[in-house]
């Protein structure tokens, strides 16, 4: 059989497991998977070789690969009219394609736009919107006795009510990241990459024993709604306001139908929830420490 | 990963015709099987299909989740033609349901594990302004901002344009034919309607060969063939299931025999399916149709841009006269339209 156009193969690719769920990236350019293979070395391959999701980086037009390179975010399910990024925040766009994997193609886990911290076996979840602190009070906690469970996305189970761990590279963004580079000075970053359409970014990869336990899961105990740039107050949250707050925070809560619903439900009714405001990142963290000791 | 071998869409068909053939795939081929599976939107039908087979724990748990998230689009499907249903009831007018819906509706083998977008209804042509002002009434609305498209489907397509609704954000197109006005083809719309099934809950579908003719005239009369492997998937349930007799006559009445034609030799191509020695004959330009339905690679990307260029024009040169066909064109080009 003759090809007409012989489509270009994939030229390079990174594979990873994070969590339970197994990612390949392929993309047309190098530095992006060079960036994956340095900061996710740690982590395993997909479970089989197999990977749950496929995210794809590409130019637009074979010559946009090299004049003013933009990088086109592709997958198993993207979005419509996503605009592309520079090259140079090519590690962005890896993340921000498995990010999108996740939100718009995982079916196994109800899915809740939270951080989670783990301690003897019971999780902490934190949700808010961006900018809240979720990642930056995650990142902290996971060196202080706790394990970083994720920044991003809690994985509920729908059949055990557990938490599963989805530790990827922690997105820090603006003033964030100098409180972290300062607060664990000996912790490996990614390249800062400046003027994102997330603002700075900087990427911090989580401790080695966040990545060792990942397969490990966690009963939820506490959920918290926290809120930076405020004096330090905190209220108890009716459970009606936090269904309403975790179905807005579940990017497939509807996806998921009734055992969707279930698997929040249970969360709301067997969770204690506290809103917390705090001025800054040692208040927060003796906040948590009150709260938890309380439970 | 999948560094020497080359995959398209042949990888997808030949695990739906034959599942034991997967028997074969390392770890890269069951990778791209599901990459293509998800981009030709065949994932939860591919899942059906190979139920019961040998395959690897990641694997397998991919297969259950695809399953399930087709079960809900069921759900979800039904759900949004009873919603349809009951805003269109007080019409006391024919409501046929189309394509996904329809098979998932009738509980038929096409239906099981398949993707299901938008709604389709046909309803007769006489009675679409008082089905659109009840859908307006009843919480839907405009998805094309665009008095250009707006007015082009008014006046040329086969659907009203675009309806979604505003509170659960699905859509719905509303046929009153199954090509448009401009195609050189006309098929019996009345007929159509006059010969649907009733359903039971009120709604109805298309009689089977219909249905067939429905799928073919969409998938070789109308568009450019994205997404044609569903289609065609479709195309294979419904004649296992329901055979050819009389199909044949019926494509000819709405004269698209060699539309249905050309669809049941495609079927037989790529799914093995049962259609009568006669009309497995040869034809040069099948190949050229088979290479575009499996332009894909083990990526999930599309393959092939000249052919899918080819028959992107294709599409447009049956759906309108040529002159009409530059001016449309030359307006969406001018509007920032780039195919492909």
């Amino acid at each position: 059989m003759t090809m007409m156009v012989a489509g270009p193969a994939v030229r390079h690719s990174f594979a990873v497991r994070i969590g339970p769920v197994g990612f390949r990236v392929g993309s047309d350019w190098r530095t992006p998977i060079a960036a994956l293979e340095t900061l996710y070395a740690d982590y395993p391959a997909p479970a089989d070789d197999v990977p749950d999701f496929s995210v794809r980086l590409f130019a637009r037009r074979p010559w946009r690969r090299f004049v003013r390179p933009a990088v086109m975010i592709g997958g198993d399910y993207v979005l419509p009219e996503a605009a592309p990024l520079p090259l140079a925040q090519g590690l962005l766009a890896a993340e921000m394609g498995m990010n999108l994997q996740m939100a718009l193609g995982q079916r196994r886990y109800l899915l809740l736009h939270a951080s989670a911290v783990e301690r003897d076996g019971r999780a902490l979840l934190m949700t808010g919107m961006s900018g809240a602190g979720k990642s930056t009070l995650a990142a902290l906690l996971g060196r202080r006795g706790w394990r970083l469970m994720g920044d991003e996305f809690a994985l509920i189970d729908p059949e055990t009510g557990l938490v599963h761990a989805f530790p990827r590279l922690v997105s820090l963004k603006n003033a964030a990241i100098g409180v972290v580079e300062r607060a664990i000075p000996d912790a490996r970053f990614g390249p800062l990459m400046r003027a994102t359409p997330k603002g700075d970014i900087r990427h911090l990869v989580p401790a080695a024993e966040a990545i060792a336990r990942m397969e490990e899961p966690a009963r939820p105990a506490l959920i918290l709604f926290p809120r930076y740039g405020f004096e330090p107050a905190e209220r108890p949250v009716a459970p009606s306001e936090v269904f309403v707050r975790l179905t807005q925070a579940s990017t497939n809560y509807t996806a998921l139908g009734e055992p969707g619903f279930a698997a929040l439900t249970r969360l709301v009714e067997t969770l204690p929830a506290r809103a917390i405001d705090y001025p800054d990142a040692e208040s927060a963290i003796a906040q948590v420490e009150r709260l938890w000791a309380a439970l | 990963m999948g560094r020497a071998v080359r995959y398209d869409g042949d990888l997808l068909a030949r695990a739906l015709r034959d599942p034991a053939s997967t028997g074969s795939l390392d770890a890269g081929g069951w990778t791209a099987l599901i990459g293509i599976a998800r981009a030709e939107q065949l994932a939860g039908t591919l899942a059906h299909r190979l139920e019961g087979v040998a395959m690897p724990g990641a694997v397998a748990r991919i297969m259950v989740d695809a399953r399930a998230s087709a079960a809900q689009g069921r759900i979800a499907a039904l759900w949004e033609a009873e919603m349809a249903r009951r805003v269109l009831a007080p019409l006391d007018c024919p409501v046929v349901l189309l394509k996904g819906t329809a098979f998932a509706a009738a509980g038929l083998s096409a239906g099981v594990g398949r993707s299901i977008g938008d709604l389709d209804i046909l309803v007769p042509r006489d009675r679409i302004d008082a089905v659109e002002a009840a859908l307006l009434g009843a919480g839907w609305e405009w998805v094309k901002p665009d008095p250009y498209d707006d007015a082009y489907y008014r006046r040329w397509m086969h659907e009203l344009p675009p309806l979604i609704h505003r509170e659960r954000d699905r859509m719905i197109d509303v046929h009153h034919t199954i090509l448009p006005l401009t195609a050189r083809i006309t098929p019996d719309a009345a007929a159509l309607i006059a010969d649907s099934v009733a359903l039971g809950n009120g709604l109805r579908m298309l009689s089977p060969a219909d249905m067939l003719v429905h799928a073919a005239a969409h998938l070789f009369a109308d568009g450019d063939l994205a997404g044609g492997m569903r289609n065609l998937w479709d195309i294979h349930c419904l004649i296992e299931q329901f055979g050819t007799d009389g199909l044949a006559e019926r494509a000819s009445h709405h004269g698209l025999e060699a539309e249905v034609h050309r669809a049941a030799r495609l079927a037989h191509a790529l799914y093995d399916t049962a259609i009568p020695e006669a009309w497995r004959t040869r034809h040069r330009a099948d190949a050229l149709y088979r290479r575009r339905l499996t332009a894909r690679d083990g990526w999930g990307r599309p393959t092939r841009p000249l052919l899918r260029q080819g028959f992107y024009l294709r599409s447009h040169w049956l759906r309108m006269p040529p002159a009409m066909l530059a001016r449309h064109l030359w307006t969406k080009w001018r509007k920032g339209y780039r195919p492909v």
